[in-house]
């Protein structure tokens, strides 16, 4: 079973990978811009106290997304990388 | 009267004003330019006995105008024909710093990569080979450890050597699906009305994108050109 999760629901320390990108617009484009690709290796850091935003690695920057960007984001987490090969 | 007009260009906090100052020697003062209202700093230095205006552009990670600081960035490289774009890179986090490098190229062909930071990079195990990566862009590449002085030197030998025609620059071309290139090929035919400056290419490209600043831009430079 593959597990695709949204970005935001990735706990903290954990890493996976991004798989789509499901926002439009400039809001799409803003995040292509911060080298949210398909393929890119994502690590959650640590969330704001009211769970909102949160800050997240990306090609060795930390950036803080909101929940509602976020959300747009699948990700497949490194474990169940790990379980499907 | 300055000899030439060289735009500095690069993401946030990657050294681009200690670049700028180091350059004009902090020589700075703020201006602006035709038909913008947006406060700009520019300096000056000699080399080899000419004159180059230096334009420090707004910090940004992308050209792509979502913001108003990327739009004063984009247009200035675009509109307001700078003859060498220098962009500045962090050397400790390149990937996401080679986004604009490539924005910019699909811009102006005439472009010298100063590869900033390469001290802190060293520090954190970072080696980026400059050369190989002067290769695959296209362009020169230039390390630098601006706040020390480092490289600087070698920066406006390269950016004299471009501004003189004695590089040759060969941009890395980025290729799109096929459907995507055969728009963009209808596209530049219907735009050959627009000025030699423009770069055909990367306008289909924005108006494909729906993007309507670009329009806004066009006109006034036509309007120039025409008038």
């Amino acid at each position: 079973m593959l597990m695709i999760i949204s970005l935001d629901q990735l706990p903290v320390g954990e890493s996976g990978i991004v798989t789509v990108i499901d926002a439009h617009g400039l809001t799409r484009r803003r995040l292509l811009d911060l080298g949210l690709v398909p393929g890119t290796v994502v690590k959650t850091i640590r969330k704001s106290p009211a769970g909102d935003p949160i800050a997240y690695l990306i090609r060795g920057s930390i950036v803080a997304l909101r929940v509602n960007d976020s959300k747009q984001i699948s990700i497949k987490p490194f474990s169940e990388v790990a379980i499907n090969e | 009267m300055s000899d030439y007009l060289i735009s500095l260009a690069g993401n946030p906090n990657t050294g681009k004003s200690t670049v700028f100052n180091r350059l004009t020697g902090l020589k700075q003062h703020t201006g602006n330019w035709p038909g913008k209202t947006v406060l700009q700093a520019w300096g000056f230095y000699r080399y080899q006995n000419e004159q180059y205006t230096l334009v420090d552009l707004p910090g940004t990670y992308s050209l792509l105008a979502h913001s108003p600081e990327e739009q004063v960035a984009r247009d200035f490289i675009c509109f307001g024909q700078p003859d060498a774009t220098v962009v500045v890179v962090d050397a400790t986090s390149l990937e996401r710093n080679l986004n604009l490098v490539l924005q910019v190229l699909e811009i102006t062909s005439q472009v010298v990569v100063c590869l900033n930071l390469v001290d802190e990079a060293k520090r954190k195990n970072i080696q980026v080979n400059a050369a190989k990566l002067g290769d695959e862009l296209g362009v020169p590449v230039v390390e630098t450890v601006a706040r020390r002085g480092i490289g600087l030197k070698e920066l406006q030998e390269q950016i004299h050597l471009l501004v003189h025609g004695k590089i040759k620059t060969n941009p890395l071309k980025i290729h799109y699906p096929p459907e995507l290139e055969n728009k963009i090929s209808d596209l530049i035919k219907q735009l050959h009305y627009l000025p030699e400056s423009l770069n055909k290419r990367w306008v289909a490209l924005r108006l494909l994108e729906g993007d309507q600043s670009i329009l806004r831009g066009i006109q006034e430079v036509t309007r120039l050109a025409f008038s």
